[in-house]
């Protein structure tokens, strides 16, 4: 079985994320970047899929400026084979619906038979893309999984709901995105840091994956921000030590708040 | 006026509060029509009515209950493409985002996601960033579809004479790839729904083993509130999954949340962040939750708790 994995880089979890003022998009350049946390979740899925079937390859897939290379090598060290890279300065400022559109596309240009993504990203925090990819690739939607199995030919997931789970099956082809309870994401060994340098990335341009460039960057999207604030400063709280009377403090001060 | 599509959320019919608030907010931007898919019909048709509905589409192939998110997004395009709405308000719940995307793709339309209002012109309002900065966005092409936390609206009745309209959709196949074999329900009942509660009571770390969670249900009790965990509190065990707040849990923003016993860590901030009132308390004077406080308490939460809920009890 073949499996893609796509992986984005986003800013540092603990960094002060911040929007350009030029182009209102999330700021890249200043600060740290990471693989998305929930993406190791599915980097580590894709590994033990493959390393309990015992074939198959592990193919990574990003869609993002030149340093998104640093989390297509994390994730090679991590053991996945292979990595495309899809970049080119006419995606910048995609939005969910141009992305979609580029990751199918970049997916055309990949055997699989599993695609397996994060549950959401840490900086769009939108949860859309596995869907809006399962759409576009008429694929099998299995999302929100914290269980994954897979037979011959067909998948098996616990996609976690409100209230429990439900149980969903599917053929193959289907896109599988995971929550952080499916796993524990394997750190990358020295032996595997080293491997990484060597394995295979193909760079991927617009022309490259047939990507029609009026369908994505900023021009391609389907949504603009207008304008955007820093949240007006919250006043500062009010922090007492308990001195005994910490409880009943809370009870007036829910009283004054009209709570109780 | 312009139609304004409703997307209602229900189990086996009853509509849920987030519906009413989403055709509150429907009407003050145009005519709200709502899309009900599924079984139970005659369970939301007068609620419907009474929170303003004009029109009302119903969708009640028996079938669509067997699959995910994919035949419902098929029914939404079939009614987009014959009626040509303004917009579509869908609630942002894990499932209604999913279904929006597809919609997004299907209709060639921009997606917003995670709403905390709409204004004219279908401006929404955003809080990104984990509440840092307040963002307002519209969509520039298609359809505007629109994802609207739950509690960003107060619903308001004002009770119309819909028409209905049955719509027999032809659900693809491609559509019906992932069957649903099975549904498994874990939740403890009783207590109102995180999402929907007007005040939520969350327990983490700081409880020091599962037991102890009856403090926290205690002083929900006292409140009418719903009980929340921390990731670490569910993934020991000591709480169910589908009552984690947070990133990978729910985005909740009620009038009041209070974390006893939790520090405060980004992920979990990310789902509480936006919540009107925010207490905590805590026996760390530097956890991070504290600079999120409305009122923090630095003390054990084993003397501050029961002392909290007794007092509550007195006055009530
Ligand atoms: C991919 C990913 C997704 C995640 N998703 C989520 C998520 O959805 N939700 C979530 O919550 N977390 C999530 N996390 C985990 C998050 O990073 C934190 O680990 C978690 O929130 C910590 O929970 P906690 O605050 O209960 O525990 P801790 O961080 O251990 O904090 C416990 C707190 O209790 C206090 N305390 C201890 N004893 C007492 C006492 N007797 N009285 C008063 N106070 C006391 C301590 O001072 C401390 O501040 C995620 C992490 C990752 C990597
Ligand atoms: N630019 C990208 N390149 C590759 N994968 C992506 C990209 N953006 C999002 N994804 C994947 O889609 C998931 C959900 O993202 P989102 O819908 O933005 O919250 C992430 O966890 C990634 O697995």
């Amino acid at each position: 079985m073949n499996i893609v994995v796509c992986v984005k880089q986003v800013p540092d979890t603990w960094a002060e994320k911040r929007l350009s003022d030029q182009d209102k998009t999330v700021d890249r350049n200043g600060v740290d970047g990471v693989m998305n946390e929930l993406d190791e979740y599915a980097v580590e899925e894709a590994l033990r899929i493959k390393e309990a079937q015992g074939d198959g390859e592990v193919t990574v897939l990003t869609m993002g400026p030149d340093k998104s290379v640093e989390t297509i090598r994390k994730a090679l060290s991590m053991g996945a084979d292979k990595a495309v890279h899809l970049v080119d300065a006419g995606l910048h400022g995609s939005d969910a619906l141009a992305t979609s559109y580029a990751l199918a596309k970049a997916l055309g240009t990949i055997e699989h038979d599993l695609v397996i993504l994060g549950v959401e990203s840490t900086d769009a925090r939108m949860s859309v893309l596995p869907a809006m990819l399962a759409e576009r690739l008429g694929a099998s939607q299995l999302t929100f999984a914290r269980k994954v199995e897979v037979g011959s030919g067909t998948v098996k997931i616990e996609r976690q709901t409100d209230t429990g789970y439900d149980v969903v099956e599917a053929s193959t082809p289907a896109v599988v995105s995971v929550v952080e309870k499916i796993n524990e994401p394997r750190y990358p060994s020295f032996k595997g840091i080293m491997a990484a340098k060597k394995k295979p990335l193909t760079t991927l341009s617009l022309s490259d994956a047939g990507i029609e460039a009026d369908k994505v960057g900023m021009a391609g999207s389907g949504t603009e921000v207008a304008e955007f604030a820093p949240r007006p400063p919250k006043q500062a709280g009010q922090i007492v030590k308990d001195e005994g009377d910490g409880g009943s403090k809370l009870a007036e001060f829910l009283a004054s708040q009209k709570f109780i | 006026m312009a139609e304004v599509l409703v997307l209602v959320e229900h189990v086996d019919g009853a509509p849920k509060k987030v519906t009413y608030e989403l055709l509150t907010l429907a009407r003050s931007l145009g005519e709200p029509s709502a899309v009900f898919i599924g079984n139970g019909f005659d369970n939301a048709k007068d609620k419907l009515a009474e929170y303003g509905a004009r029109k009302i589409y119903v969708a009640a192939d028996a079938e669509l209950d067997g699959f995910l998110v994919a035949p419902k997004a098929e029914v939404l395009a079939q009614i987009v493409s014959s009626s040509s709405p303004a917009a579509v308000l869908i609630p942002s719940t894990p499932e209604g985002k999913e279904i929006a995307g597809r919609l997004a793709v299907k209709t060639e339309s921009g997606v917003i996601t995670d709403a905390v209002g709409v204004d004219d012109g279908f401006v929404a309002k955003q809080s990104i960033f984990g509440g840092a900065i307040n963002v307002s966005s519209k969509v520039s092409k298609g359809t505007p579809i629109i994802t609207v936390r739950p509690n960003s609206t107060a619903p308001e009745a004002a009770p119309a004479q819909p028409t209905e309209e049955q719509v027999s959709a032809t659900i693809s196949d491609a559509a019906k790839g992932a069957k649903i074999l099975d549904r498994v329900t874990e939740k403890k009942g009783g207590r109102p729904e995180l999402t929907e509660a007007a005040i939520v009571v969350s327990g983490g770390r700081g409880l020091g083993e599962g037991k102890n969670f009856e403090l926290i249900e205690k002083l929900a009790d006292t409140l009418g509130a719903a009980v929340g965990a921390s990731r670490a509190a569910t993934d020991a065990g000591w709480y169910p999954h589908t009552n984690q707040v947070g990133q990978t849990g729910k985005t909740v923003s009620p009038q009041l949340y209070m974390a006893i016993g939790i520090s405060g860590a980004i992920q979990h901030r990310a789902g509480m962040q936006t919540s009107k009132t925010i207490i905590a308390v805590n026996k760390d004077p530097e956890a991070p939750i504290f600079e999120l406080v409305d009122f923090g308490i630095v003390g054990d939460l084993f003397n501050v708790v029961p002392q909290l809920t007794e007092e509550i009890e007195k006055r009530k």
